[in-house]
């Protein structure tokens, strides 16, 4: 019928359009669990965040946790670790920080100095750097000699950045949560 | 076109049959010889297409497992995280914590290679009263079965769960009770005899909300409970399946019409 | 039905692609321009349906394979897992449990559609036997799958089923046992269905394929059982035809579908299943999904365990055979008067078997004097009538009955509206 055609294609074409465009939010609405069934499931969104009593570390040691898979360094710095770390001309650091930059205000209000909690991955290629050696006694990576601070701050060898700081914050003045 | 309608409609009559044939009608399991439990079916709020848990009720019917049910029976599928999660008790993080602190827990190996024990943390299952069925049935007799799922595991589900718990009665002259067997003619697997003693008795949990604590009533809040462990996405099933039906609905409508404007130049 | 084809690129890009992969003109042939009678009904939807089902399948089972652990025991614990932890594992879970009931569903009607309007006859006797290696397909692939989720009713349904092989004389028990990978279903068992029932679908996608093509060649039949003789009064371009009707009847499927999922997504299960498998404890009552209980009460009915295999297999194989069966020269029923009322009576006696198969054989359903009428008598009057109506009845009817006119054209059957519209 030329008159149809000619007379109501926008009503037409409006059904038309709008069946089209209802049926494409619907396949796109399907889509989503498809993709979201990959994201990280409750049981280990549950493991994401762990709390960890920090009181037993003794002054001047180190221990290692496991946190969403990988090492975190916790250490109970001794004074002269935390001055060593302040004394450090920022300018000269290949990824310049401070040393309280990298630390987490406890439920006091103030800054914890003797705890440093660090991301125990090296920046450079991702190995496991050992703590309390290299010149700093910070820690010394032995897969390509990267050398960090007693703040984790890289300075020397191939690694780009400092040892990652995670989430953190202080339940208690013993007691931090990760994650 | 009256043809296409009563085609259609021949089709929607069909798929309403086979749904309300499929859905409605049990399928016809077996029953064994002489026992058959007839059953009340009990209005609980999760009944329907619109049904939703009664946070109270599960927080009391929880209450229920706890003190009286885990001694035991394990319920492997729980998580304490899974008690602060929407749809279910909804306890808070706090609580939570704070139940899961109150449990000893497994874990280890530890530096020295020992297993240890430590407070439990949300993220850890509910801990089973036995480390194995085998040691169940040594220990009871029979191995309590676990509860996550019971409610979809048996005809009847929570109307099936509270008439259990509410049909313990003294066996009928003549009838023998065999050892270590409780009348129970709800019980049809074990033709009337179950090796559980009735557990449930009035008066036996505490409840903090004031509810009564009947054993008729406990054992309806258990019953909730159970649902909910066995089904915990029953709230969101429901929500998005509505939503999802409407959709479809209006979808249909709307393909009903472009249908028939695309036919319209056919007679 | 396979003329020349009519597709025009319509820009460079499409013009570049024809000449090198003619994809485009492929899918403008077979999807846009293909012709279809006018006359085709809501039940010739179902075809599309059915496509849309396997995709459905195959996508939610992909994914649910990146969660589900293939092991006697991690199975029971990963669906678990899938149900309660997993992003919407819940929706996919259920999805797929149901989808299969869904498609089961979708190709009954499918074929029950073809019984009903001769379509396996000639000249579409390959599309037919295509189809029904599908359903075999289909129905070894739901197998494979019943056995993952490691409950009661997968352990046991499938020790049942395999130690039929068992009755398979001198090789049999051989057999069996290379099917378990052991002296019983177990974790070899387990792991193997899983690839299996990974891989059917593909293979069954394969075949739908040929299915596709065979149908293209020969084109549909219709419900005059007439063919097509003039192309311009006869049929219409697929699009936008058929792609809306079908797109219609799926949306009104998908209504089904969703209730399944979201409001009864158990209830064409079995509780049992939710027990963990338990090699030393019967189930009071071992049966298979419903759309296995026609083959199941058929099994069950013969007295020799050989004798029910055969013929519950056979009951499968002569399907296969129906285009060579049918004698009558007229395709549909709606033109062939007897052929049609014992079409209804198959129907009839298929759900019937399928109710038989979920009973304790034993049962009786009434006692007339001594004689207590047992289900499994039932069910043998029922498989007895089973055969009798494709080995006996359809050679038969063909001869002895008088069709009704059938109609000259399918133009002048939409055209000849009382006569032809009268319901199938």
């Amino acid at each position: 019928m030329a008159d149809t055609h000619a007379a109501e294609p926008t009503r037409r074409d409006f059904l038309y359009v709008a069946t089209g465009a209802f049926a494409a939010i619907g396949a796109g609405a399907a889509v989503w669990p498809l993709i979201d069934q990959m994201n990280p499931d409750a049981s280990v969104l549950a493991l994401a965040s762990i709390e960890l009593d920090i009181g037993a570390v003794p002054v001047g040691q180190e221990i290692t946790v496991k946190w969403r898979g990988k090492p975190v360094f916790v250490r109970h710095r001794t004074e002269k670790e935390i001055q060593e770390a302040d004394a450090v001309d920022i300018s000269e650091l290949r990824d310049p920080q401070t040393d309280d930059a990298r630390l987490v205000k406890g439920v006091d209000g103030k800054l914890h100095p003797e705890w440093l909690i660090l991301i125990g991955i090296c920046t450079h290629l991702g190995c496991i750097p050992l703590a309390y050696k290299g010149e700093y006694d910070g820690y010394f990576c032995p897969c390509h000699g990267s050398v960090y601070d007693t703040s984790g701050r890289i300075r020397k060898g191939p690694a780009p950045l400092n040892l990652a700081v995670p989430p953190y914050e202080f339940v208690s003045a013993t007691k931090i949560k990760i994650g | 076109m009256k043809m296409k309608m009563i085609q259609k409609l021949s089709i929607a009559v069909a798929f309403a049959t086979v749904t309300a044939g499929a859905a409605l009608l049990p399928v016809p399991a077996a029953h064994a010889e002489g026992a058959e439990a007839h059953f009340e079916h009990m209005n609980w709020s999760f009944n329907g297409p619109f049904g939703t848990f009664d946070r109270s009720q599960l927080r009391r019917g929880y209450k229920v497992y706890k003190e009286v049910c885990s001694t035991c029976h394990s319920m492997e599928f729980m998580h304490f995280r899974n008690l602060a999660e929407e749809g279910g008790p909804e306890f808070s993080d706090a609580q939570v914590k704070a139940l899961a602190a109150g449990y000893k827990v497994q874990d280890g190996p530890d530096q020295a290679g020992d297993m240890f024990e430590r407070p439990g943390k949300p993220q850890d299952a509910f801990p089973s009263p036995f480390p194995n069925p085998e040691a169940a049935a040594a220990s009871l007799g029979a191995a309590p079965p676990d509860l996550s799922l019971i409610a979809k595991a048996r005809e009847g589900g929570a109307d099936y769960i509270h008439a259990l718990l509410t049909g313990y009665k003294d066996a009928p002259a003549g009838v023998t009770v065999p050892n270590g067997g409780h009348y129970n003619p709800v019980f049809v697997a074990g033709n009337g005899f179950i090796a559980m003693p009735p557990p449930l008795s009035d008066g036996q949990v505490d409840y903090e909300d004031g509810t009564p604590n009947t054993l008729d009533q406990m054992s309806q809040d258990v019953a909730a409970f159970l649902t909910w462990t066995a089904e915990p996405k029953l709230e969101a099933r429901h929500r998005i399946g509505f939503q999802i039906m409407i959709y479809l609905l209006a979808l249909a409508g709307l393909l009903f019409f472009a249908t028939r404007k695309v036919w319209s130049d056919q007679h | 039905m396979s003329g020349h084809s009519t597709y025009n690129p319509s820009n460079g890009f499409s013009r570049w692609l024809d000449a090198r992969l003619p994809i485009l003109r492929l899918g403008h042939d077979t999807a846009v321009s293909y012709p279809v009678p006018k006359n085709l009904n809501y039940w010739w939807t179902f075809g599309g349906i059915l496509t849309f089902m396997l995709v459905v399948q195959i996508v939610t089972g992909v994914v649910l394979a990146m969660h589900y652990v293939p092991t006697t025991a991690g199975a029971f614990a990963s669906v678990e897992h899938i149900m309660r932890d997993v992003n919407f594992g819940w929706v996919l879970r259920y999805t797929h449990a149901n989808g299969a009931s869904m498609f089961f569903i979708a190709v009954y009607i499918h074929m029950f559609r073809g019984l009903y309007y001769g379509s396996y006859k000639a000249p579409r006797e390959v599309l037919w036997i295509l189809g029904c290696l599908i359903y075999l397909l289909m129905m070894a692939t739901a197998f494979f799958g019943y056995v993952l989720p490691w409950g009661q009713m997968s352990f046991w349904g499938a020790t049942v089923i395999t130690n039929l092989f068992g009755a398979i004389p001198v090789v049999g028990q051989s057999i069996a046992t290379w099917l378990w990978g052991g002296f019983a279903i177990g974790d070899p068992t387990i792991n193997r269905f899983f690839s299996l029932h990974y891989l059917f679908p593909f293979l069954i996608a394969g075949v739908v394929i040929l299915h596709i093509w065979a149908l293209h060649v020969t084109g549909q039949n219709n419900p005059a059982g007439v063919e097509v003789k003039n192309k311009d009064q006869d049929t219409l371009p697929f699009t936008p035809y058929a792609t809306v009707k079908d797109a219609f009847g799926l949306s009104v499927f998908l209504i089904m579908f969703a209730y399944f999922v979201f409001f009864a997504p158990n209830s064409l299960g079995d509780v049992e299943n939710y027990s963990v498998a338990n090699p030393l404890k019967t189930p009071l009552h071992i049966v298979p999904e419903w759309y296995l209980l026609p083959f199941y009460a058929i099994l069950r009915a013969v007295p020799s365990k050989i004798g029910g295999v055969l013929l519950m297999f056979g009951a499968i194989a002569v399907l296969f055979v129906l285009p060579w069966l049918d004698t009558s020269k007229v395709r549909s029923a709606r033109f062939r008067p007897l052929f049609k009322q014992f079409f209804w009576l198959h129907l009839v006696v298929c759900f019937a078997l399928g109710w038989c198969g979920a009973q304790m054989p034993d049962n009786v359903l009434f006692s007339v004097g001594s004689i207590d009428f047992t289900v499994t008598y039932f069910a043998r009057i029922l498989a007895f009538y089973y055969f009798f109506h494709f080995l006996v009845l359809f050679p038969l009817l063909g001869l002895i009955e008088r069709p009704k006119p059938v109609p000259e054209s399918i133009a002048a059957s939409v055209l000849g509206g009382n006569a032809a519209a009268a319901k199938a």
